[in-house]
């Protein structure tokens, strides 16, 4: 256990211009600049306004069921040799994390006057998470999701749909999260003057990646709290899966300035911050798996939600000031954490958050003894027929893995 | 106190132009498709009468680009196009008008500011478009362009306030690039209203050449919109003429018509 005291701040504000020390940013076509703008300024009102916070935190308890468990796994810490605690986010309203951010946004967007919500989804969890809150808040919805994400998870499909949104496939590239990103974000030069985009993790052009920190800093705000009443102060570790690294952010700004070691973890087949390549892609600087010329490489993982190339520009901050520490996992070593929690806990993760795990398995000398805290940022339903398909060796299920 | 610029190259040379009542025509090609015909689609374009030819360097995620743009530039990275490359074949192309590079940041950012500048230089290119680099973020790149007399074209949107389109302007070399719509490239059936209305609020605050580009889709379009602008960018109605036939004949012979309806206005 380690002390919660420090005299720097290690996750403050962005500056004026966006950025997270280097990181961060502004690039987006010159049509969507005011409108970036104009969101900025529409989220610093919101967020000093009382009553709009009032709102949010109310529509967290009562719609999505805030505030989530903090769960001690007694089986797999006696079998992994370290204590080990579990934030629930898995027991939110449609499964994952991601309604927190979605909630913030959509209010948000209705306070600016817009009637129409358009997103991105990888494994649809946020595409979800945004078809449910349009449905509540009476907007129109459109998901981009990637052809072979929509394969994936059919399921989550079939869910968008029957929330009332439209899900559009995205065929470019490599059709997964990073091509539904560059056709929402099209979606958005065209419609930006009725619609907001509803953008899923910590990444894109300021204000989004501070803007989606503070709606999920309620992870990490309890997180804090429940550790604190459970061990009596900060774990040794917080560990989380990134993909673009909202979950990650979230949880990690309840404990940035205690000691706890902050550890992001990556699949292998996209590790950002893994390349330890600078770039800019999807609006800001951070760390991008790009090629020799600087064309963005196309990402592979088991999971959907974490196959992007990009990572968000805090984290790329994180990395650069030595304040978290990122790792990466194989897609095999996934599956097997997703099959270890499902047996020893009674809790089947979704095969994001069993990266997490993954690695900590993995790390099991080095963390023996100490007190693990685990984002467990979605559940896994939506990963069970994948995981069956893949267990009975079905190609297709394998075709975006990697060994 | 900065001093007034100097006029660059390409400005000179479309100012020139336009003083002597010529409305401006800017075709795009897409650098590496057709794969090894583009460098001459290049100059079937100057020859049917291209002011300017813009020049794109594929990248990986266009998010301003439309259908047509995205899959010349797909096809030109399957056949395994790389801007190095692009940049050493256009500094072989023989042609009399000014050419202009048109693409993303990250390919600029990757290679360095500095490095891609001089590169752009060495190939005989006179400007750039960036369009994913608003003028917020554009110092890094303006400081190199500029060290290498690079023009630095920035793009203006119908979404800018008055007194942004101000800014824009002041900081654009070579021309101002008008966007006609609020949307990505592609051809539309229509001219947008709010193509002649850009043009509208760029003119009155400008004497730098006016451009408009994004949905001009046909020679009766362009001739529309360049009563009041000074000219037009046309890409992914050339560009689909190249996709459709499979080779540049026909992109030509549409970039010669054109110049036919801006001439006779
Ligand atoms: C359960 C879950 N965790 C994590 C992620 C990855 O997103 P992020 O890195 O923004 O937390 C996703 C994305 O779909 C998800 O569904």
């Amino acid at each position: 256990m380690t002390s919660t005291v420090s005299a720097t701040n290690f996750m403050d504000d962005p500056d004026d211009n966006g950025r997270f020390g280097k990181f961060g940013g502004r690039y987006v076509p010159e049509t969507l600049v005011p409108a970036c703008a104009e969101l900025e300024v529409g989220f610093r009102e919101a967020w000093a306004d009382q009553a709009f916070r009032e709102e949010f935190e109310q529509l967290l308890q009562t719609y999505a069921g805030r505030p989530s468990g903090l769960t001690e796994c007694a089986n797999l810490s006696e079998e992994l040799g370290f204590r080990i605690l579990i934030k629930r986010e898995d027991l939110n309203h449609t499964g994952s994390h991601k309604i927190n951010n979605v909630l913030g946004q959509t209010l948000l967007a209705k306070r600016m006057g817009k009637s129409r919500i358009v997103a991105e989804t990888g494994a649809g969890q946020h595409g979800v998470a945004s078809a449910t809150a349009a449905a509540y808040f009476g907007m129109d919805c459109v998901v981009y999701m990637g052809e072979v994400d929509m394969e994936r998870q059919k399921l989550n499909v079939f869910r968008m749909e029957l929330l009332g949104a439209e899900v559009r496939p995205a065929m470019s590239g490599s059709r997964t999260l990073k091509d539904a990103v560059n056709e929402a974000m099209r979606n958005w030069v065209a419609t930006v003057e009725s619609t907001h985009y509803c953008l899923g993790s910590v990444m894109g052009p300021h204000p989004y990646p501070w803007m989606v920190r503070q709606f999920h800093s309620v992870i990490g705000d309890e997180a804090s709290k429940q550790c604190d009443e459970l061990i009596g102060g900060a774990p040794d570790y917080v560990v989380a899966c990134v993909g673009g690294g909202s979950n990650a952010i979230g949880i990690f700004s309840g404990f940035a300035n205690s000691d706890a070691q902050l550890i992001g973890v990556e699949p292998e087949g996209g590790a950002a911050v893994g390349s330890a390549v600078p770039g800019v892609v999807h609006g800001s600087e951070s760390y991008l798996m790009q090629d020799e010329h600087g064309q963005v490489l196309e990402a592979h993982s088991v999971s959907a939600g974490l196959d992007y190339p990009g990572v968000g520009p805090e984290h790329a901050h994180l990395a650069d000031i030595g304040r978290a520490r990122y790792e990466s996992v194989n897609d095999r070593e996934v599956l097997e954490a997703f099959e270890l929690m499902s047996r020893s806990e009674g809790i089947i993760p979704a095969l994001e958050p069993a990266h997490g795990l993954a690695w900590m398995v993995k790390a099991k000398e080095e963390l023996a003894g100490k007190t693990v805290l685990l984002n467990l940022s979605g559940r896994g339903d939506k990963d069970v027929a994948q995981v069956q398909a893949i267990k009975a060796g079905d190609p297709a299920a394998l075709s975006t893995m990697r060994p | 106190m900065t001093e007034a610029p100097q006029l660059g190259q390409l400005e000179k040379h479309l100012r020139s132009r336009r003083d002597n009542g010529r409305k401006l025509l800017i075709p795009y090609v897409t650098g590496g498709y057709p794969v090894e015909d583009w460098p001459r689609l290049v100059e079937g374009c100057a020859e049917a009468g291209a002011d300017a030819i813009e020049i794109g360097i594929p990248f990986s995620d266009p998010v301003m680009d439309g259908t047509t743009i995205q899959e010349s530039s797909s096809l030109a990275l399957a056949a395994g196009a790389d801007p190095l490359d692009i940049l050493g074949q256009v500094s072989k192309i023989d042609v009399d008008v000014p050419l202009i590079a048109m693409t993303y940041y990250n390919i600029c950012y990757h290679m360095g500011h500095r490095r891609f500048a001089s590169q752009l230089s060495n190939a005989g290119i006179s400007a750039a478009i960036l369009p994913d680099l608003p003028l917020e973020e554009a110092g890094h790149w303006t400081k190199a362009a500029d060290a290498e007399a690079v023009e630095t074209i920035l793009l203006a949107a119908p979404t800018a306030p008055d007194e942004r389109l101000v800014r824009i302007v002041e900081r654009s070399r070579g021309f101002v690039y008008g966007v006609g719509l609020v949307g990505i490239t592609g051809e539309r059936s229509e001219l947008a209203t709010s193509a002649l209305e850009m043009a509208r609020r760029l003119k009155a605050i400008t004497d730098k050449p006016v451009v408009i580009g994004v949905g001009v889709s046909n020679p009766q379009q362009a001739a529309e919109v360049s009563e009041v602008a000074d000219g037009v960018v046309v890409g992914s109605a050339v560009i689909r003429r190249v996709l459709d036939s499979g080779n540049i004949d026909d992109a030509v012979e549409f970039v010669a018509q054109l110049r036919a309806g801006l001439d006779a206005g």
